[in-house]
C-alpha cells in the first residue's frame, strides 16, 4: 500500500512540534528582553538609591489640590491625594459623557436633517471638531475663560445669582437642608418602582394583552415622588447666593475655569465623533423597517420605540462606548490646563517622590480598570441585544 | 367628418417658477414643512448674530503686522502675534540661518505626499522614494553629514517636529502593528496571548501615560550611561501606542479575508510566510487603507501631546510666545492660527481617505 508520508516525520518538519518550538523560542526572547530591562532598571534604581514599593502612598503629600469631592488637605497622604484625583477624573468623565451623548445625538440627527442649512452646519461642526487636536481645544477654551472673562470684582452677571469671572462660574444653589436627603431618596425610590412597574407591565401585556401607560406613570413617579417629599418636609425654598468676599466668591456653587474648559473641550470634541456614530446607526436601519412597522398599524412613537431604536442602538452602542472611553482617556489631558485629575495628581506625586515606576503603573492601572470594566459591560450588553439567529 | 390632427407640436410648458431654480431649491431644502421653516429661520438668526461680529473682529477691526502695544488698543483680532512670531512658531529654536533645512525637509515631505496621492504612482519605486526621502529629511534636520552643521535635538521644534513625529512614528509603527495583528491571529497560544495582552493594554491607557513612561521610566530601562533624549523617548511612546491601534485595524482586514484564500494558498504549497506575504497581506492591507489614514490623522493630532513632556512642538512654540509679556493675552488669535494649520492637515487627509474609499469600493 502506498503511504505518502514516511513512517517517522523528523520533528523539525512536524507542524505541531515546530509550533511548540517556535513558541518556546518566542517566549525565551520576550523573557530575555524582560530580564534585560528589569535588571537594568534594578541597577539604575540602586544607583539612584530610589526605594521601590508603594510605601510612599502613606506619606504626607504636602501639596494642595484645587478642587476635591472628598475632604482633603496637604496634611493627608499621597494615597488620599490620588483618590481625590481619580474622583475628579470620574466626575469630569461622567458629566462629560452625559453632555456628549446629548450634544452628539442632536448633531447626528441634524446631520441627517432634510433641512440643507442644518445639515451643512452639522457637517461643518463635525469636520472642524475632528480636525483640531483636543489638547489645542482645551487650551483654547481655557484661554477664553481665563483671558476674556473679567476678575471676580467685575464679574458678569447675565441673570440674577449667576456670576461669570476668570475664577470660574458661581451660581445659586438651594441652601443645605435635611429635606434634600429625603428628596434624593424619594427620587431613587421612584426610579426603583418604575423599573419594577415596567417589568410587571410588560409581563402582563405579554400574558393578557392589556396595555398599561407605563411612560406617563413613570414620569409621574420620578418627578412626583420627590416633589411630594419636598412639600411634606416643609418646602424649603431658601437659596444660597454667591457673594463677593475679598477677591473671590463665597457661598453658592463655584465651578473652576479649568473644569469648565476641560468639560467644554472634551464634550465638543467627542460629540463630533458621537454624531458620526449616531448618524451611521440611524442610517443602518433600512427605510422598509419603518414602512413595515407603520403598515401593521403601529403608531409613530411605538415605531420608534419598538422597531427603529432597538435596531439602531445595536449598531450605535459599541462604537459609542469606545467614544466614551476615549473621552475618559482624553480627560487625562487635564494635566496640561491644571485641572487636578488622576494623571495630574500622579504627575505631582512622581515629581515629589521620584517613584516614577509606581506612579506610571498606577496611572495605567486606573485607566485599565476603567477600560476593562467598560468592555466587560459592553460584552454583556452585546450578548443581550445580539440577534438570536435560529 | 374631418379628423382632427394636431399639426404643430404643443408648446412645452416649463415647470412653475417656484419648483425650479433658486426658489425651488430653497423651497425644497430650507422651507419644506413648518418645522423646517422655523428651524431655518432660527439658524439664520443665529448666523446673523454670530457671523458679522466675528467677521468684523477677524478682518475689519483686526491688526496684522504691528507691535504688541498697538494690539492692545485695537478692538479686533491681533494677527500681529502670528506675523511677528511666525519664524519661532514654525521652527522653534532651530538656528535662524539654518532654517532652510527644515523648510526643505518639509517640502520633500509634501512632495512625497503629493505623489503618493495618486494610486497610479503606487509602486516599488515610490516605496524606495519614501525611504530615501525619510533619510534625507532626517539628515536635513540633524546635519552632521555632507558638510551640514549638526543641530542638537533640543533645538528642533515647531511644525517640522510635529510632522516628523507623525511621519516617523507612523512609519515605524506600521510594520510593528502588522506583526502584532498577525500575532493576534496566530494559532500559537503563547504568541497570541502576548499580542492580545499588548494590544489591549496599550489601547486601554491614554497616550499621556505612555509619554510619561517614556520620559520617566524609559531611561531606567537602559544600561547606565545611555540616556536617550526626549525626542527619542516621545517617538518610542508614540510608536508603541500607534502600533496597537494599527494592529487592530489590520486585524479587521485579516478577518475580512475568506477562508478560501488561506486554503488556496495552502493547497498550492505555500508556507506561512509566503501565504501572508503573497496572498493575505496584499489583500488585507488594501482593504484597510482608509482606516489606516484615520489612524494617521489621529497620530498627527496626538503629536500635540508631546508638549506635556516639554518637547517644543507646534503647540508649545506658540505657548512659549504667549508667555512673552509683549504678546500675553492674545491666545485666541494664536490658537486659531495653529488650529487652522492642524485642520488643513487633518481635513485634507480625511478627504483623501474618503476619495480612496470610493475608489477602492467600486474596484471589485
Amino acid at each position: 500500500m502506498y503511504n505518502p508520508l514516511p513512517d517517522k516525520v523528523p520533528f523539525w518538519l512536524d507542524p505541531k512540534k515546530r509550533a511548540i518550538m517556535y513558541q518556546i523560542a518566542f517566549l525565551g526572547m520576550v523573557g530575555l528582553l524582560a530580564y534585560y530591562l528589569v535588571s537594568n532598571t534594578l541597577i539604575n534604581l540602586q544607583k539612584q538609591s530610589i526605594a521601590t514599593g508603594f510605601g510612599f502612598l502613606h506619606k504626607e503629600s504636602s501639596f494642595e489640590i484645587g478642587e476635591s469631592l472628598i475632604p482633603y488637605s496637604a496634611a493627608h497622604s499621597y494615597g488620599r491625594a490620588l483618590v481625590v484625583g481619580a474622583l475628579n477624573t470620574l466626575k469630569v468623565a461622567f458629566i462629560g459623557i452625559i453632555f456628549t451623548i446629548i450634544l452628539g445625538t442632536i448633531i447626528g440627527i441634524a446631520r441627517l436633517s432634510s433641512n440643507w442649512l442644518v445639515s451643512k452646519l452639522a457637517a461643518i461642526y463635525i469636520e472642524v471638531m475632528q480636525g483640531i487636536p483636543v489638547l489645542l481645544q482645551l487650551f483654547f477654551w481655557y484661554a477664553i475663560f481665563y483671558e476674556t472673562l473679567p476678575s471676580p470684582r467685575q464679574a458678569v452677571s447675565p441673570i440674577e445669582g449667576l456670576f461669570l469671572s476668570n475664577r470660574g462660574i458661581a451660581f445659586t444653589v438651594p441652601e443645605a437642608h435635611p429635606a434634600h436627603k429625603y428628596v434624593l431618596l424619594a427620587f431613587f425610590v421612584g426610579c426603583g418602582v418604575v423599573y419594577l412597574l415596567r417589568r410587571w407591565a410588560k409581563k402582563r401585556q405579554g400574558k393578557t394583552g392589556r396595555f398599561f401607560p407605563v411612560f406617563r406613570v413613570s414620569i409621574g413617579l420620578i418627578i412626583g415622588l420627590p416633589l411630594i417629599t419636598w412639600y411634606l418636609a416643609g418646602a424649603p425654598t431658601k437659596m444660597d447666593l454667591p457673594r463677593l468676599v475679598g477677591f473671590n466668591f463665597q457661598g453658592g456653587m463655584t465651578v473652576s475655569p479649568e473644569f469648565m474648559a476641560l468639560l467644554l473641550g472634551l464634550t465638543m470634541y467627542t460629540a463630533a465623533f458621537v454624531a458620526e456614530v449616531v448618524r451611521a446607526g440611524i442610517q443602518s436601519v433600512s427605510k422598509g423597517q419603518k414602512e413595515a412597522a407603520l403598515s401593521i398599524g403601529l403608531r409613530p412613537p411605538l415605531v420608534l420605540n419598538l422597531v427603529i431604536l432597538p435596531q439602531a442602538l445595536r449598531v450605535i452602542i459599541p462604537p459609542l462606548t469606545s467614544q466614551m472611553l476615549n473621552l475618559t482617556k482624553n480627560s487625562s489631558l487635564a494635566v496640561a490646563i491644571g485641572y487636578p485629575d488622576f494623571v495630574s495628581v500622579a504627575n505631582t506625586t512622581i515629581n515629589q517622590t521620584g517613584q516614577s515606576i509606581e506612579g506610571v503603573a498606577l496611572i495605567m492601572a486606573v485607566y485599565l480598570i476603567f477600560s476593562l470594566s467598560t468592555s466587560a459591560f459592553m460584552n454583556w450588553y452585546n450578548k443581550k441585544v445580539a440577534l438570536v439567529e435560529r | 367628418m374631418e379628423a382632427y390632427v394636431q399639426e404643430t407640436a404643443v408648446e412645452e410648458l416649463k415647470p412653475p417658477v417656484t419648483s425650479v431654480g433658486v426658489i425651488g431649491w430653497v423651497k425644497s431644502n430650507l422651507f419644506n414643512g413648518v418645522c423646517n421653516s422655523i428651524l431655518t429661520i432660527v439658524m439664520l438668526f443665529f448666523l446673523w448674530k454670530i457671523v458679522p461680529p466675528l467677521f468684523q473682529w477677524a478682518f475689519i477691526d483686526s491688526v496684522w503686522n504691528t507691535t504688541g502695544a498697538v494690539c492692545r488698543d485695537a478692538s479686533g483680532a491681533c494677527w500681529s502675534i502670528i506675523a511677528k512670531n511666525m519664524r519661532f512658531i514654525i521652527f522653534g529654536f532651530f538656528p535662524n540661518e539654518l532654517q532652510w533645512r527644515p523648510s526643505l525637509a518639509m517640502l520633500f515631505l509634501f512632495g512625497l505626499l503629493f505623489f503618493s496621492r495618486d494610486r497610479k504612482y503606487w509602486s516599488k519605486y515610490l516605496g524606495y522614494a519614501w525611504i530615501v526621502g525619510l533619510f534625507v529629511m532626517g539628515l536635513l534636520m540633524k546635519g552632521g553629514l555632507f558638510g551640514l552643521t549638526p543641530v542638537e535635538y533640543t533645538k528642533w521644534g515647531g511644525l517640522p517636529l510635529t510632522l516628523l513625529l507623525a511621519v516617523f512614528g507612523l512609519t515605524a509603527a506600521y510594520p510593528l502593528g502588522v506583526i502584532l495583528a498577525l500575532g493576534r491571529q496566530s494559532k500559537m497560544p503563547a504568541v497570541k496571548l502576548l499580542c492580545v495582552l499588548y494590544i489591549e493594554l496599550i489601547r486601554g491607557v491614554p497616550l499621556i501615560s505612555l509619554l510619561f513612561m517614556g520620559s520617566f521610566i524609559f531611561p531606567l530601562f537602559l544600561p547606565e550611561g545611555i540616556t536617550p533624549n526626549t525626542l527619542w523617548r516621545a517617538l518610542v511612546a508614540i510608536i508603541l501606542f500607534t502600533a496597537a491601534y494599527i494592529a487592530e485595524v489590520v486585524r479587521g482586514g485579516l478577518q475580512g479575508m475568506s477562508c478560501g484564500q488561506y486554503e488556496a494558498a495552502e493547497s498550492i504549497g505555500l508556507n506561512y510566510y509566503l501565504t501572508m506575504r503573497l496572498v493575505i497581506l496584499p489583500q488585507a492591507l488594501k482593504i484597510v487603507i482608509p482606516p489606516t489614514v484615520s489612524i494617521l490623522i489621529s497620530a498627527f493630532k496626538d503629536t500635540s501631546l508631546v508638549m506635556i513632556i516639554a518637547l517644543f512642538d507646534l503647540l508649545k512654540t506658540t505657548q512659549t510666545r504667549l508667555s512673552d509679556p509683549e504678546w500675553m493675552g492674545f491666545s485666541r488669535e494664536a490658537y486659531i492660527f495653529i488650529a487652522i494649520l492642524y485642520f488643513m492637515g487633518c481635513f485634507s487627509m480625511a478627504n483623501y481617505s474618503r476619495k480612496l474609499e470610493r475608489e477602492l469600493s467600486t474596484g471589485d
